[in-house]
């Protein structure tokens, strides 16, 4: 797929690469990069500089709009502060995406390396669960299955993740089909390494660019799928705050507090936009054939 | 032509088997099974639940059950609500029109918006309005759909009250300016995502068009731009377009049950989300299979439009 792959200069140290220097130049990548660290930054040393605890309920303070002393972004109907719950949502929803990141990532890059070394039976029968996969609508399917477990976050990453990996899997399958007759695949052969070593240390890392602009891409879906979860009340539930879940009810009082769901609603968007932006930065970089815009 | 047409059924048939079987495994290797919800009933005993799990036959191995339900749906037997004891079949063909014409409506404003917009990012490339418009559509595409809706329903309806927030008519009234009156708000927030999408392919698309040859050779024999653009390049960048309408169907489809939620909308989204807080298995199950038969009828649909009106491609 991308002609850097073949390339030797794709083994050199990703620091040292031209990669990495057009990621750098990529201006929306490095918007996105901002808006990532900024927001993680904000997640994890906000609620430590805020005089309130995401679980402290003050009734006597409900529905303070913005900038109520020191609620900067309000409170809810239970008069918790949502800066300190927003914060709090953010470290869960955030590891919720890496952790689906990384065992989707993990699942499609298993299931399309096995399925394009082998080809044949194997490959069609893989492939077509692959697009057994791809034909629900991702977010019945996740639906369906959250109802029926106990909804922590471990769970919930577990199930994005079962429907999150399929993309990865064909991105490398078809980069690992296109490589298998190669020439330093059969010294391998011949040099008898194990048909695992091959798989997964000779071929899989020709698809390293590719499978990171998907990973990065996937982070921004999961948050997404978990937001849609837990709005619908199947996903993480309260008291542990997500940004989905804290839309969860917003609706209700959308007339009287619009900052219920304005504010978790931004901080979704953000946090999606930026993967978003460095995920198209990303593959710029790894893709030699685009060349800036 | 009929080869190549038995041979897509054949893979989307298998595809639906395989589809079927997730479905099945997703509702009832769960904990708890089909049954849970009366085990949290005070009254019941252990010898309750075991009966009425063998009037259900839910005390057979699973593979039976699997082929038992399996051979009734091939059939059109779809099972009943454990809800109200309607056929499944009949229940969501009820929802059916209402998410076909939120997606139909939605879909209309994605394709002719998101082309547009294509087609002149594409003609106009490297200028502030493909930029704006490459960043704008990466914007789109984050935001969660749901909360599109709210805003919406902050702005149009409560603050500004132009448009109703929610239902599908106003009971007595069901004129078709009211029915457009409620499609409008939650059509648009469906569509944002797919003009996003639309918009990048289609610039996409556009952009390998123009640098063929029969478009130089078109604007050699001294051909306007304008009438090349509307006879050679649009209708031909439009084709991939066809098949992307088929793989964006189960986004859509994904995308109104969330919206379907946000503005009330009577359709098959809401009576999942119904039926999944009823854990009512069979219409749960019904919809899952449903919105996959969907899936896959529009792609083979998709398939077969692209074959019949591409000559490049060759159906053997």
């Amino acid at each position: 797929m991308t002609a850097a792959t073949t390339d030797p200069a794709a083994r050199r140290p990703f620091l040292k690469s031209r990669a990495l220097r057009r990621f750098l130049n990529h201006r929306l990548a490095l918007i996105g990069l901002v808006m990532v660290l900024t927001l993680t930054a904000a997640c994890f040393i906000g609620p430590h500089l805020l005089p309130y605890d995401e679980l402290y309920i003050d009734l006597r303070a409900r529905f303070a709009p913005p900038g109520t002393g020191a609620h900067i972004f309000g409170t809810d109907p239970l008069g918790r502060d949502i800066a300190a719950r927003l914060f709090h949502a953010g470290q869960i929803s955030m590891a919720v995406g890496f952790a689906v990141m990384i065992i989707a990532t993990g699942i499609g890059s298993v299931v399309g390396v096995v399925s394009g070394y082998y080809g044949g039976k194997v490959s069609a029968v893989l492939m077509r669960i692959v697009d057994a996969f791809l034909s629900f609508p991702s977010v019945f399917l996740l639906l369906a299955l959250a109802a029926f477990i106990q909804p922590g976050p471990v769970m919930i990453a577990l199930i994005i993740s079962a429907t999150s990996w399929m993309e990865v899997a064909r991105i490398v399958e078809a980069e690992v089909k296109s490589l298998r007759n190669q020439d330093f695949v059969q010294a391998a052969h011949m040099l008898g390494l194990s048909k695992r070593w091959i798989m997964f240390r000779e071929l899989l890392p020709n698809a390293i660019g590719p499978i990171i602009v998907a990973a990065t891409l996937t982070v921004a879906r999961a948050i997404l799928l978990e937001a849609y979860i837990s709005f619908l009340g199947y996903g993480i539930q309260p008291p542990l705050p997500s940004w989905g879940n804290m839309l969860n009810g917003a609706q209700q009082y959308l007339a009287s507090a619009p900052w219920l769901a304005i504010v978790p609603g931004l901080a979704i968007t953000i946090a999606v936009t930026g993967f978003n932006f460095i995920g198209d930065g990303l593959r710029d970089a790894f893709d030699s054939r685009t060349q800036g815009h | 032509m009929l080869r190549y047409l038995a041979s897509r059924l054949g893979q989307s048939l298998l595809l639906l088997l395989i589809v079927s079987f997730i479905g099945f495994a997703v509702l009832n290797l769960a904990p708890g099974g089909p049954l849970s919800q009366f085990a949290l009933s005070p009254g019941m005993t252990q010898e309750q639940i075991d009966k009425i799990a063998s009037q259900m036959g839910l005390d057979r191995p699973l593979p039976v059950q699997y082929l038992d339900w399996f051979s009734h749906l091939v059939v059109g037997d779809w099972g009943t609500s454990y809800r109200d004891g309607q056929p499944v079949l009949h229940v969501i063909g009820s929802h059916l029109f209402a998410t076909l014409l939120l997606m139909g409506t939605a879909t209309v404003i994605s394709v002719s918006l998101g082309s547009t917009i294509g087609i002149f990012s594409a003609l106009k490339r490297g200028s502030t309005f493909d930029y704006t418009m490459t960043v704008l559509a990466m914007i789109a595409l984050s935001i969660p759909t749901f909360w599109f809706g709210l805003i919406a329903i902050y702005v149009f309806s409560l603050s500004l009250g132009w448009l109703p927030a929610g239902n599908m008519y106003t009971v007595g009234d069901g004129s078709v300016l009211d029915y457009l009156r409620h499609l409008i708000m939650p059509a648009v927030v469906l569509a944002l995502v797919d003009v996003a999408i639309w918009s990048r392919y289609m610039r996409t698309s556009t952009l390998n068009v123009i640098n063929q040859d029969f478009v130089r050779t078109a604007r050699a024999k001294g051909l306007t731009r304008r009438r090349v653009l509307l006879k050679h390049v649009v209708g031909n960048s439009l084709v991939p377009m066809i098949t992307l309408a088929g793989l964006q169907l189960p986004m859509v489809l994904g995308g109104a049950l969330v919206t379907e939620t946000v503005f009330t909308w009577p359709g098959m989204g809401r009576l999942f989300l119904d039926s999944l807080g009823y854990s009512d298995y069979p219409v749960v199950m019904g919809l899952l299979m449903a919105s996959a038969l969907l899936v896959l009828i529009g792609n083979l649909a998709a398939d077969l439009i692209v074959a019949l009106i591409d000559p490049r491609i060759r159906l053997d």
